[in-house]
């Protein structure tokens, strides 16, 4: 019953129903969430659905319980889901920073709109990109990813489900507007068994395990509500039992195994598409609806005989440093295009070797015309 | 009496992670007295503790879920309900117990506490209140009384305080009673009988804080709040919760004020799903 509702074939379809199914097809369970534009489309979606497929969909009232509502049905033993978009993603910061504590699978989609506060409801906008690396407060690690299209909102949203269930940690797919709200084809393909990630069980016995111990790669099994583990977890600092420390050396250890458990491990993490990389000397780095944009730009450069190349980001946190490193010795300049006034230029600055690196900011409400793009790639073909 | 060379066990002790004993709670306290009440009608109730998940927020009485054998959350401020709603609806199987102070339940907390009362979650949510935010000194809180001194409000309160019994049941919770933890009996009974309930139950638990708010307040030392409470204390069974309105220095009205039924949530969903199921 559930298995056969999982939809399957070729469909026109939003980015935000897409979303939904990628979910569904990830073995998302559970979505807690509250009416958003330009998100409402996935909640909707899920609504409609998983009453179908022995799923549970409740619509919290606000964002804040949402949040935390999918931690405690992450911690029941579901792949728990919940999307919104910036206002929201605002009120969600302070217990996504309690899931990366407690180290909870989950994901959480922001269909970015033009901020801040009320902005542009309706209209694209990614200006939320260093809030997801930087929104909770204190030490952590995020993984976010960014998808371009509504096939992508289905395939990244089965990737976000996997890598958290992984890494157990909140994964952020940062779409946007224009990505969530256009409709094209989406290939809802068979999803195998062996795709799907789980989180890892304890091996121990109840008595003998212990919540925070990692494996070697620094993230440790879960054990789940209800099968006699009596385990304790908790926001403050706490030792491998789950215990509250407050010391700094607890601290410093805890603190940072959240923090390498992501950083040791981002080759597993990060993913980037490159198009026409191999001799180009101008860099366009982009990501979610503007890196389509960009795609253009960058055809457009190179038929005017200028070596543009993009890289795409796909992973946006953690950051492809290394990729951007290398390419930076081969980069006359790098040029990025984004719908914000300068976030990722910033990390592509910082790695781009002191190269020329220009932001084509956007302030939102719409999208950058390739035409704006191509102009930085001339000039900075120059 | 102690045999020789055996350590004295409390019975309760099965249930508590006595390795992090002593609690953070101060001498004289009351939210210890609430938890034993809760073991004991665990025990009262024949309840599977494997299948209990204990959440709880922020505060002194957030501490709760740290000392508890039990499968056992602490979240952040006044998140508890939201949380406990997940583990509810994800796994109806699980016994979900919320227990949380006054000021992580019905301030920062309280749209969560009036919306899980509305959808008839099936949870028991244990308030202890104790006028007051202790673990951060003796600040006013959305249930001091008026005229009460806190450390924010020095010259004496000056906003009414919610009557969280008629505010829950208004809500719509299913089941709501409040002890002192001078009722220890009562208490126990009371929690047993909520903890087997379908439904969203809520017991509070009025308790004294000779720290801070009962320092502040003049009204002595732990005894002493314990002496307050049964004297002042008028048991009233059914009564109207709007009756039970908290005044400084005045009477406590308890008892178990609603029992009745309605669908809860997850007994309605079903319906739904199978209904949707059906006409797909």
């Amino acid at each position: 019953m559930a298995e056969a509702a999982v939809l399957q074939g070729q469909f026109f379809i939003t980015g935000d129903e897409a979303c939904a199914e990628g979910a569904i097809s990830a073995g998302c369970r559970f979505f807690a969430g509250y009416p958003i534009t330009p998100a409402t489309e996935i909640a909707e979606r899920m609504a409609r659905r998983l009453p179908l497929i022995g799923g549970v969909y409740v619509q919290m009232e606000d964002e804040i319980a949402s949040m935390n509502a999918i931690l405690g049905a992450a911690w029941a033993g579901a792949k728990s889901m919940t999307a919104t978009s910036g206002p929201g993603f605002s009120l969600m910061m302070e217990n996504i920073g309690l899931g990366v504590m407690l180290e909870t699978p989950c994901v959480v989609v922001d269909v970015q709109r033009a901020g801040p506060s009320t902005g542009l409801p309706t209209l694209v906008g990614q200006g939320d990109m260093m809030q997801a690396k930087w929104g909770s407060h204190g030490v952590y690690e995020i993984i976010a990813i960014s998808p371009s299209s509504p096939q992508e909102m289905f395939d990244l949203t089965i990737t976000a489900f996997n890598l958290s269930e992984k890494y157990r940690v909140p994964v952020l797919v940062m779409a946007d507007e224009t990505v969530g709200h256009m409709s094209e084809k989406v290939v809802i393909r068979p999803v195998k068994k062996e795709e799907l990630v789980e989180r890892r069980r304890p091996t121990a016995p109840p008595g003998k395990y212990l919540p925070y111990q990692p494996d070697a790669d620094l993230v440790p099994p879960m054990a789940i509500a209800g099968e006699g583990y009596r385990f304790h977890v908790t926001g403050l600092t706490h030792d491998e039992r789950g215990y509250p420390v407050m010391t700094a050396e607890a601290h410093q250890k805890l603190v940072r195994r959240l923090a390498d458990k992501i950083r040791v491990n981002r080759k597993d993490i990060i993913r980037y598409e490159e198009v026409g990389i191999e001799d180009a000397d101008v860099i366009v780095c982009a990501y979610g609806i503007t890196a389509r944009v960009a795609r253009r730009a960058v055809q457009q450069a190179r038929e005017e005989g200028i070596r543009a190349g993009m890289l795409r980001l796909i992973t946006i946190w953690p950051f492809a440093e290394g990729r951007v490193r290398e390419l930076a010795r081969q980069a006359k300049a790098f040029v990025v295009p984004e719908i914000n006034y300068g976030q990722i230029v910033l990390e592509v600055e910082r790695c781009a070797g002191g190269k020329k690196t220009v932001l084509v900011p956007h302030m939102g409400g719409g999208m950058h015309l390739p035409q704006t793009i191509l102009e930085t790639i001339r000039e900075a073909a120059k | 009496m102690t045999e020789a060379g055996r350590e004295p066990r409390n019975p309760v002790d099965a249930y508590l992670r006595v390795d992090r004993m002593p609690s953070i709670w101060c001498a004289g306290c009351g939210i210890g007295t609430s938890v034993g009440c809760f073991i004991r009608a665990i025990e009262r109730a024949k309840l599977d503790a494997d299948k209990i998940a204990l959440v709880s927020g922020i505060g002194c009485s957030g501490r709760v879920a740290g000392y508890v054998r039990l499968d056992s959350f602490h979240t952040t401020h006044g998140r508890a309900i939201p949380f406990a709603t997940g583990l509810a609806l994800a796994n109806p199987e699980l016994k979900v117990v919320v227990f949380s102070g006054d000021g992580d339940l019905a301030a920062i907390g309280g749209n969560h506490l009036i919306h899980a009362a509305r959808r008839n979650i099936d949870m028991t949510v244990i308030c202890v209140n104790n006028f007051n935010y202790g673990m951060t000194g003796g600040q006013l809180g959305p249930t001091t009384p008026l005229d009460a001194r806190t450390s924010t409000s020095p010259y004496g309160n000056y906003e009414p305080p919610f009557n969280l019994p008629r505010l829950v049941a208004a809500a719509g919770a299913t089941f709501v009673a409040r002890w002192t933890v001078f009722h220890l009996r009562q208490l126990e009974r009371c929690l047993a009988e909520a903890l087997v309930r379908p439904g969203f139950n809520f017991v509070e638990v009025i308790a004294h804080c000779p720290t801070v708010y009962g320092r502040l307040n003049k009204q002595g030392q732990g005894v002493d709040g314990l002496r307050y409470f049964k004297e002042k204390s008028v048991v009233k069974n059914g009564a109207d919760p709007a009756e039970a309105d908290i005044v400084l220095d005045g009477p406590v009205m308890l008892g178990k004020f609603v029992d009745i039924q309605r669908p809860s949530f997850c007994g309605n969903y079903q319906q739904v799903c199978g209904k949707a199921q059906k006409s797909k």
